[in-house]
């Protein structure tokens, strides 16, 4: 025995980036957040070829979870040939060496920013979410010491205090992007910032959705089948975007989140935001044999 | 006669830390109080009478001595009494009248002499209903009732307090000069309410300047002069 | 005191609130000193004395703000049991958003000064677990009418507000819950005097209508003989003299509190 056939040869970089230690670390806070739905798990988030802020939290789960068998889609607010995406995309599978695809009914791995996309996820499907700010509290408590608190002792009061101001302020919730969701009935999460349309599609969803920040270095879950609940009060219903009645003026598709496209003349048109699914709306009116999967929303509607 | 309070040796003094002195007030004073009974409290300036009132009142500590006070509870000991005791006692039997009013800024007139009963319990109409017939007993003019008394005259106030200190019959009553300054109305409608509730029972002790505004309800007086003041080097008032 | 008086005898309910033998020390100073206290339902207790003298200290520790070196704290309420200085923080939290209001002489400390008034107000109730925005508003507002706060300026920021509207929001948001237990440190110090007037007139009328139980502490005697049932004088981190409000003020025994009511007479 000799060091030699102990040891692998030297190669020019581990598989898939990371370093074995670096990707043990996230695999571990992977598992205590799913344990833990929606509770946020520090990790050391490593650099990547990428400045911060970019997706390098996505990045890190996504070559984390690779391996060759698995097919990987990136998008980029619902585009999967934005160069954020394509660039992601590449990288990924030029360090794994994983097939790549654009279609989410083929996707076995899917980092996103800030969709998710309009057909339904499969259990044997990840989503992985870029996630910018990753403390919902931030808002109300600037203080990340006593926010941690108040997650402990789910002392959310002052998230609906906020939904109460915008209300008394201008008459109804402001919330767009992000809004803040109960997750198993227990943490706060924001959901990366998808729009208010995309929230329901994680409530009690055969997928896995693995949350992470790599500037703020927080890894949360959602698990297959758990609750997801957008905090409103009683009396004052969760409303998604008013896309419901919207025509994507190119593919033709209706009633699913659009893209608003101002026109010359000041009026807009608008064009469907998942692009694949545009894309595979054209290619279907267009006489091609083109597997469309169920939808979350049925006729512009999320069915309860 | 049944006995409302049995006063034994009671003294009382002040120190005053600052002064590093005592002032005697009284000293081994002892009389007892029945029922509907009134008894005049006699004696020199400076001899005590008041002081012995607020004594009994607790508001001063006395300094030695029993206040045997026979409350619906039974007997109790006001010079010894726990302070929540004697707080609820001054609510429900023991009544005190002097001839300044608490005004209270926005508390209507009708409102500050209806407390009483609503802290008996009364509804707060009754209480109202009840405040307004004893405002016009001592001649406080109607549209005065939902005035402020902050800004009553100082006889305005003094009528509103008597309608205030008297609406709620008690066990015992303690008057420290009631009718100073009073006009004759107003006086004549306090003898009258004196006399009524002293009928149903409540028993009296009084200082007053001048006890011929009372004469008719003494039944007793005692007399705080201590017995080294020659009578005739006393001013008081004779009766 | 020389004179130790008895035990009550007619009343038998209960204080609601019980402090014993309480002492704390920081370092080498002693901000309290076996300090005892108690309140009965519906009484208001006021503590006074100078600054130093360990009152704010001893409020902080009825509102499970601090806990003291020795020394135990009960409330007499339904599902309120123990000693309260042995709760976690997740107890201390939820008994003091619920059963207890305090209004701190510094609106900072107790409201958010750029959300809405009526916001500052809901937020107790959310605490408490109210979910309906109708319910939030409307309990609000009726919070701040019994406050005697303006409802022109509902939603207006305390920010924007004079002082003594400030307390009168902290005060809504204070008796909210309808606690049982008020808390009230120097609440209208550094208010004009005939704002001061006002608030003061305010807490009474509260008092008297709800039959809160109160603790107020204030060095201003004009504010402790307004309102308190009951007076404890505190000095150096002790109970110097406690008794009925007249009779400290009328025939004070201790030297201290001689001075002290001299003083200001």
């Amino acid at each position: 025995m000799t060091l030699q056939t102990l040891t692998k040869p030297w190669e020019p970089m581990s598989y898939g980036f990371l370093d074995g230690s670096a990707k043990r670390e996230i695999r571990r806070k992977m598992i205590k957040a799913i344990a833990v739905p929606g509770c946020q798990m520090p990790y050391a988030s490593r650099e990547v070829p990428m400045a911060r802020g970019w997706g390098t939290g996505g990045l890190q789960v996504s070559l984390t979870l690779v391996n060759p068998a698995m097919r990987v889609k990136v998008i980029d607010q619902g585009a999967d040939d934005s160069v954020n995406a394509a660039s992601i995309r590449r990288f990924i599978a030029r360090v794994a060496g994983t097939p790549t695809t654009m279609d989410t009914l083929e996707a076995d791995l899917i980092q996103s920013r800030h969709r998710i996309p309009e057909e339904v996820l499969r259990e044997d499907q990840v989503l992985v979410l870029q996630v910018p700010n990753p403390e919902p509290l931030r808002p109300v408590q600037p203080n990340m010491s006593i926010a941690r608190q108040m997650h402990a002792d789910a002392d959310y009061g002052r998230m609906w205090l906020q939904l109460y101001e915008q209300i008394v302020r201008s008459g109804r919730v402001m919330q767009g992007a992000s809004y803040p969701s109960l997750v198993h009935g227990r943490h706060v999460m924001t959901p990366s910032p998808i729009p208010r349309w995309d929230v329901p599609k994680l409530h009690m969803a055969k997928h896995l959705t693995i949350l992470s920040a790599g500037r703020e270095k927080r890894i949360f879950a959602v698990p297959p089948f758990t609750r997801v609940e957008p905090l409103v009060f009683s009396d004052v219903p969760y409303k998604v975007e008013d896309h419901a009645g919207l025509t994507c003026h190119r593919s033709g598709t209706r009633g699913f989140f659009m893209n608003e496209i101002p026109q010359d003349d000041g009026s807009s048109v608008f064009e469907v935001s998942d692009s694949e699914w545009g894309v595979k709306a054209i290619r279907r009116r267009d006489g091609e044999e083109v597997a469309l999967g169920e939808t979350w929303y049925k006729n512009g509607k999320m069915p309860s | 006669m049944t006995p409302v309070l049995d006063i034994e040796g009671l003294s009382k003094g002040f120190t005053l830390h600052h002064l590093g002195n005592r002032i005697e007030a009284f000293d081994d004073i002892s009389f007892t109080v029945g029922a509907g009974e009134f008894v005049l409290l006699k004696g020199a300036n400076g001899a005590g009478k008041s002081t012995l009132l607020r004594t009994l009142y607790r508001s001063y500590l006395p300094r030695a001595g029993v206040i045997r006070f026979h409350s619906d509870h039974g007997p109790i000991d006001l010079a010894r009494a726990a302070d929540i005791d004697v707080a609820h006692l001054r609510r429900t039997e023991i009544g005190f009248v002097t001839q300044f009013l608490q005004a209270r800024p926005r508390v209507s007139a009708e409102a500050i002499v209806a407390e009483p009963l609503r802290l008996h319990g009364v509804a707060v109409e009754e209480a109202l209903a009840q405040a307004r017939e004893a405002l016009k007993t001592f001649g406080v003019k109607p549209d005065l009732w939902k005035a402020y008394p902050t800004t009553f005259s100082g006889g305005e106030q003094q009528k509103v307090n008597l309608a205030r200190a008297l609406i709620l019959p008690q066990k015992l009553l303690l008057l420290d000069e009631p009718t100073a300054s009073l006009d004759a109305h107003a006086r004549a409608a306090l003898v009258a309410r004196l006399a009524e509730l002293k009928a149903a029972g409540t028993a009296m002790i009084g200082v007053f300047h001048h006890p011929g505004d009372v004469e008719q309800l003494i039944d007793r007086v005692v007399d705080l002069t201590p017995d080294f003041i020659k009578s005739e080097d006393r001013t008081d008032v004779d009766l | 005191m020389t004179l130790t008086l008895d035990a009550p005898r007619i009343v038998t309910t209960h204080p609601l609130l019980q402090v014993h033998h309480v002492s704390k020390s920081y370092g080498s100073v002693t901000a309290l000193r076996d300090v005892s206290a108690i309140a009965y339902p519906g009484e208001v207790l006021g503590i006074v004395g100078e600054s130093g003298s360990g009152k704010s200290t001893l409020l902080r520790m009825m509102n499970l703000g601090e806990t003291p070196d020795t020394g135990s704290y009960t409330l007499d309420l339904p599902d309120v049991e123990g000693n309260l200085f042995d709760l976690d923080r997740f107890a201390r939290r939820m008994l003091c958003a619920t059963r207890i209001g305090i209004v701190y002489q510094n609106p900072h400390l107790g409201l958010l000064m750029k959300h809405s008034s009526s916001g500052n107000v809901a937020e107790r109730l959310l605490v408490a677990g109210e979910r309906s925005f109708a319910t939030l508003r409307a309990k609000a507002t009726a919070a701040l009418e019994a406050s005697e706060f303006p409802l022109d300026r509902l939603d207006a920021p305390p920010i924007e507000l004079s002082g003594g509207m400030q307390q009168r929001v902290q005060l809504a948001k204070a008796i909210a819950l309808e606690p049982a237990l008020l808390l009230l440190d120097e609440p209208t110090t550094g208010l004009d005097v005939s704002v001061q007037a006002l608030v003061l007139d305010t807490l009474k009328r509260l008092q008297q209508e709800r039959r809160i139980t109160m603790v107020i502490v204030s060095h201003d005697l004009g504010v402790i003989r307004t309102l308190a049932d009951r007076v404890m004088v505190m000095r150096g981190g002790a109970v110097v003299e406690a008794g009925l409000v007249d009779q400290i003020f009328q025939d004070p025994q201790h030297a201290y509190t001689q001075q002290l009511v001299h003083a200001k007479l």
